[in-house]
C-alpha cells in the first residue's frame, strides 16, 4: 500500500544475464534452495515440491519454464514464493538482487521484437536508470501446469 | 459494516435454527399431537426471526413471522397439524434455507417468497370457522386441547377455566394480560387462551379473555393469585366441563392424519434429558482448526528431528526432556484429532426430509431409521461423504424398495424401511444402507454387463455373488428399466465408489432378492494422520498407505513369470501382477538387482505387487495435499513432510491397480 497510486514496488530477480521483476504483494518470501522432492507425471518446468515450513509447495524452474539453457545451482540461487490467484508456487531464479518503487509511467508495454518464448509471459518493460526490467505476468506463467 | 463480525454468528446459529425445525417439523408430522415439539420449532422460528430483525433480513424476518402465526395456532390448537400445513411450513423453510443461503454467499438475502407467504396465509385464512367460535367465551376444544387437558387430569392436575376482566380504565391492557399469564405460568400450564395470545397482546379484545389451565392448587388459589395483578377486575374460576362435543376442527385433524398420538410422557423426559445434556461449548471458526491442526503438524515434524537428535547425542537430560515432549505432544496429537471429528448427524440430518420428499414423488412409503448418528468422523471426511450417500439412499428409494401395491401383493408391509447406521469398528467407520426392497437380481445384473461389454462369458462364470454385486457400480451401469430423474443414468454408482474410493474407504454390497439390500461403506476414522510403509526407489522415498498393503516379500529375478507383456509372480497360488515403481514414476534406474523387495497392495479382491529397491519402515505421517497448482497427478494421492524436513509422496495403490 502506496502513499502515491502510481507506484509500484516490485521484488527484481535475475535469470541468465536479464533483470525481471514481480510486484511485491504477490511475494510471499524469498528462500534459499532447499531438498525438492520430485514429483512424477508432471510438465518438466516443475522441479517438484519443497516443504515450506509444514505447506507442500510446487517449485516451477523459471529457466526452463522460459526454455532457455540450463544452470547449475549456485549459492546465490534462490526460490521466490509467488500467490497468484490463491495459488501458492515457488519460481526458482539464479538471484534475488532487489526490491524497488516503479512508477507505472516508467513502465511500457513489450515492444515485438524480442520474439523469445518468454514473450507470453511478460506484462511489460520498465526502463530505471540504466537498468531494464522484464515485468511478468504471473498468472500466464502458472497457467497450464497439469 | 460493524454487522460483518455478527454476520457468519448469524449465518451459524441460523442454519442450526432452520436444521432444528426441519427436524422438529418431521418429528411433529409423526406425533402431530405432540405440544413440545410445536414449541420448539415456535422457538427456533422465534429466534430466527429476532436475528434477522437485527441484522435487517426484513424478508426472513416476515416470512418468518408468517410461519410463527402458523406456528401458534397450533399451539393453541386453532389449527391442526394437517399435511397441508407441514407442507407450507417445509416450503417456507426451504425459502428460509435458499436466503440464508444466499446471505452466506454474500448476497442480501432477498427472495420472493410470496409462494410460501401465500401458503401460509391460505392456511391462516382457510380456518377461519374455528378461529372464530374459539374466540367466543363459551370456550371450545379441539381433539388435541382435549387430550391434554384429559391427560393433565389423569396426571392429577386440575384444569380450569378462567375469566379474567381487566377494570373499564385499565390502559395497558397487553401488559396486564402479560402478567396475568406470568403469574398463571408459575402455578401451572396455560393450556389454551381466547382470544388468542396474539390477539391479547395486540389489544384486540375488550375487557374480558378467557385462559384455560392445568394446575395442582385449587380454584381459590388461582383466583387469589390473579386477583394480585393491578387493574384486574374480576376473576372467574370453572372447572372444565369435556362433555361437549369436539370442534368440527378437531375432526378434520383425525381424519386428515392418522389417529392423534397421546403425548406421552417419555417426550417430556426426553426434553429434560435434553436440557441437562447440553454440554458447555463454544463456537469455533473451522479455518482456525484448520490452522491449529497445521501448526500442530510442523510440531510432529520437529519432533521427529528432535528424536533423531537426541539419539544421536545420546546425551542423558535431553533424552528424558525429548521423551517427554514426545509423550505430551502425543497427548496432544489425540486432543486436536478428536477436536476436528464431528458426529455424522451433521450429514444424516438432512436425510430425513429428502426422503419424505422422496417418498412423495415416487409414491412410495418410506420409513427411514437412523441409528448411531453421534458416531463420529474427521471433518474432512464428513465433507466429503454426503453427497455419495444421498446417491445411496436416492437408490435404495428408487430401485430398492418397490411401490406399495407390489409390495402387498409380496406379503410386505406397505411402508418400506430403510435404516440408516453408523458405526465404529477398529480404525475405521461403517455406515451402512439397508433397505428391505427388491434386492438385487443377480441375472439381470450378469445380463446387463454381458450386453454392455463389461464383462465376457467367461468371466461372467466365474464371478462371486459379491463380485456380481460389484458390477452395478462400474460406470456405464444401470438396471432401472426407467430412467427417472432420481437415478437411473448409470452415473451415480460409479461416482460414489470412486468418491468412497479417493477418502480411502470402501464400499461393499450384500443382496438377497426380495429381500432388501445393504451398501455398506468403510470409512478411515480420519485423513490427516494415516501410517505408512516408507519405501525407496533408488533415492526417492514414496510412502505407501499401510491400510492397502497386505504383505512384504522378495522376490528373486528367476521367479518373474510373463503372462501377456505382463510381468508377474506367484504369490501363495495366486498371480499377481508386478508393478516396477521406478518405471512407472520415471525414477533412473542404477545397475538390475538379483532380488526385488515387494510390497504386495490389494484394492477390493484384486492385488498388485509394488516393486521398490528398499523398506525404510513403518511411520505416522501427516497427509497433505499436492496443492492446487498440480492438480491431479497420477498414482500419487498426496504427500507428507518426514522427520528430515523432506517431502516424500504419496502413493495411491487404486490407481495401480488396474
Amino acid at each position: 500500500m502506496t502513499n502515491q497510486e502510481n507506484d509500484l514496488k516490485v521484488i527484481v530477480f535475475q535469470l541468465v544475464n536479464k533483470e525481471y521483476a514481480v510486484p511485491v504483494h504477490n511475494v510471499q518470501s524469498i528462500e534459499k534452495v532447499m531438498h525438492i522432492t520430485r514429483v512424477p507425471g508432471v510438465p518438466a518446468y516443475v522441479r517438484g515440491v519443497i516443504n515450506l515450513r509444514g505447506v507442500v509447495t510446487p517449485i516451477i524452474d523459471l529457466r526452463k519454464r522460459f526454455s532457455l539453457e540450463e544452470a547449475e545451482e549456485s549459492e546465490h540461487t534462490r526460490i521466490i514464493i509467488i500467490t497468484v490467484n490463491g495459488l501458492e508456487v515457488g519460481l526458482v531464479v539464479d538471484a534475488a538482487n532487489d526490491v524497488l518503487d516503479l512508477s507505472t509511467d516508467s513502465i511500457e508495454p513489450q515492444p515485438n521484437v524480442v520474439g523469445s518464448i518468454e514473450n507470453d509471459f511478460i506484462s511489460g518493460v520498465a526502463k530505471i536508470d540504466r537498468r531494464l526490467l522484464i515485468l511478468l505476468q504471473l498468472d500466464k506463467v502458472l497457467e497450464n501446469a497439469a | 459494516m460493524e454487522m460483518n463480525q455478527y454476520l457468519e454468528v448469524f449465518i451459524e446459529e441460523s442454519k442450526d435454527h432452520l436444521q432444528n425445525c426441519n427436524t422438529q417439523m418431521l418429528e411433529l408430522e409423526k406425533n402431530p399431537a405432540d405440544l413440545s415439539i410445536v414449541n420448539e420449532i415456535f422457538r427456533s422460528a422465534h429466534t430466527l426471526k429476532g436475528m434477522s430483525a437485527t441484522m435487517g433480513y426484513e424478508d426472513l424476518a416476515s416470512l418468518t413471522h408468517h410461519m410463527e402465526n402458523i406456528l401458534d395456532d397450533i399451539r393453541n390448537g386453532k389449527l391442526s397439524v394437517t399435511t397441508a400445513v407441514m407442507d407450507a411450513l417445509f416450503s417456507a423453510v426451504d425459502d428460509l434455507e435458499e436466503m440464508i443461503a444466499s446471505i452466506a454467499s454474500g448476497g442480501d438475502g432477498k427472495k420472493d417468497v410470496s409462494r410460501s407467504l401465500k401458503m401460509l396465509e391460505e392456511i391462516l385464512t382457510g380456518e377461519p370457522a374455528a378461529a372464530a367460535q374459539a374466540s367466543h367465551s363459551s370456550v371450545q376444544y379441539d381433539e388435541f386441547e382435549r387430550t391434554v387437558i384429559l391427560q393433565s387430569l389423569e396426571q392429577g392436575y386440575n384444569a380450569f377455566e378462567m375469566t379474567v376482566s381487566l377494570r373499564e380504565d385499565c390502559l395497558l391492557k397487553a401488559a396486564r394480560v402479560f402478567m396475568v399469564f406470568e403469574v398463571l405460568e408459575k402455578i401451572g400450564e396455560v393450556i389454551k387462551s381466547s382470544p388468542t395470545v396474539d390477539q391479547l397482546e395486540e389489544e384486540n379484545f375488550d375487557q374480558q379473555f378467557c385462559v384455560t389451565i392445568a394446575s395442582k392448587e385449587d380454584s381459590d388459589f388461582l383466583e387469589k393469585s390473579v386477583m394480585k395483578v393491578s387493574e384486574v377486575d374480576t376473576v372467574k374460576v370453572n372447572e372444565v366441563n369435556l362433555e361437549q362435543e369436539p370442534s368440527p376442527a378437531a375432526e378434520e385433524a383425525a381424519v386428515t392424519l392418522e389417529a392423534v398420538k397421546e403425548v406421552p410422557e417419555e417426550t417430556k423426559e426426553r426434553e429434560t434429558q435434553k436440557n441437562t445434556v447440553s454440554n458447555k461449548t463454544i463456537r469455533v471458526n473451522i479455518d482456525r482448526l484448520d490452522v491449529l491442526m497445521n501448526l500442530f503438524e510442523e510440531l510432529v515434524i520437529d519432533r521427529g528431528r528432535l528424536e533423531q537428535i537426541s539419539k544421536e547425542l545420546n546425551h542423558g537430560e535431553l533424552n528424558e526432556t525429548v521423551e517427554r515432549m514426545s509423550r505430551i505432544s502425543g497427548d496432544l496429537q489425540s486432543i486436536i484429532l478428536t477436536m476436528r471429528m464431528v458426529p455424522v448427524e451433521t450429514v444424516f440430518n438432512r436425510f430425513p426430509r429428502m426422503i419424505r420428499q422422496l417418498a412423495r414423488d415416487l409414491n412410495k412409503q418410506i420409513n427411514l431409521e437412523i441409528s448411531g448418528q453421534d458416531t463420529e468422523l474427521d471433518r474432512t471426511v464428513i465433507d466429503e461423504i454426503g453427497d455419495p450417500l444421498v446417491h445411496l439412499l436416492r437408490n435404495a428409494i428408487d430401485h430398492g424398495v418397490e411401490s406399495p401395491e407390489l409390495r402387498r401383493e409380496k406379503g410386505k408391509p406397505e411402508e418400506g424401511t430403510i435404516q440408516l447406521r453408523a458405526y465404529h469398528s477398529g480404525n475405521h467407520v461403517f455406515i451402512e444402507i439397508e433397505d428391505d426392497g427388491a434386492g438385487i437380481s443377480k441375472d439381470k445384473v450378469l445380463n446387463k454387463a454381458l450386453s454392455r461389454g463389461i464383462v465376457t462369458q467367461e468371466q461372467a462364470k466365474a464371478m462371486t455373488d459379491t463380485q456380481i454385486f460389484e458390477l452395478i457400480m462400474a460406470s456405464g451401469f444401470s438396471t432401472a428399466e426407467t430412467i427417472s430423474d432420481i437415478s437411473g443414468r448409470g452415473v451415480g454408482l460409479d461416482v460414489v465408489k470412486t468418491t468412497i474410493e479417493s477418502l480411502g474407504g470402501s464400499i461393499t454390497i450384500h443382496s438377497e432378492e426380495g429381500q432388501g439390500s445393504v451398501f455398506s461403506v468403510q470409512l478411515p476414522l480420519t485423513l490427516s494422520i494415516i501410517s505408512v510403509m516408507l519405501v525407496e526407489v533408488e533415492a526417492e522415498k514414496f510412502a505407501i498407505p499401510l491400510s492397502s498393503i497386505i504383505e512384504t516379500a522378495i522376490v528373486k529375478n528367476d521367479e518373474i513369470l510373463h503372462a501377456h507383456n505382463q510381468r508377474v509372480i506367484d504369490f501363495r497360488g495366486k498371480v499377481v501382477p508386478l508393478v516396477f515403481l521406478n518405471e512407472v514414476f520415471d525414477v533412473e534406474k542404477g545397475n538390475d538387482e538379483e532380488v526385488h523387495s515387494v510390497i504386495i497392495v490389494r484394492k477390493g479382491e484384486k492385488m498388485a505387487g509394488l516393486v521398490v529397491d528398499s523398506f525404510i519402515g513403518q511411520q505416522e505421517v501427516v497427509l497433505k495435499s499436492l496443492g492446487d497448482y498440480l492438480g491431479d497427478v497420477f498414482a500419487i494421492s498426496g504427500a507428507t513432510i518426514l522427520g528430515d524436513g523432506q517431502v516424500a509422496l504419496i502413493v495411491d495403490c487404486n490407481a495401480l491397480i488396474q
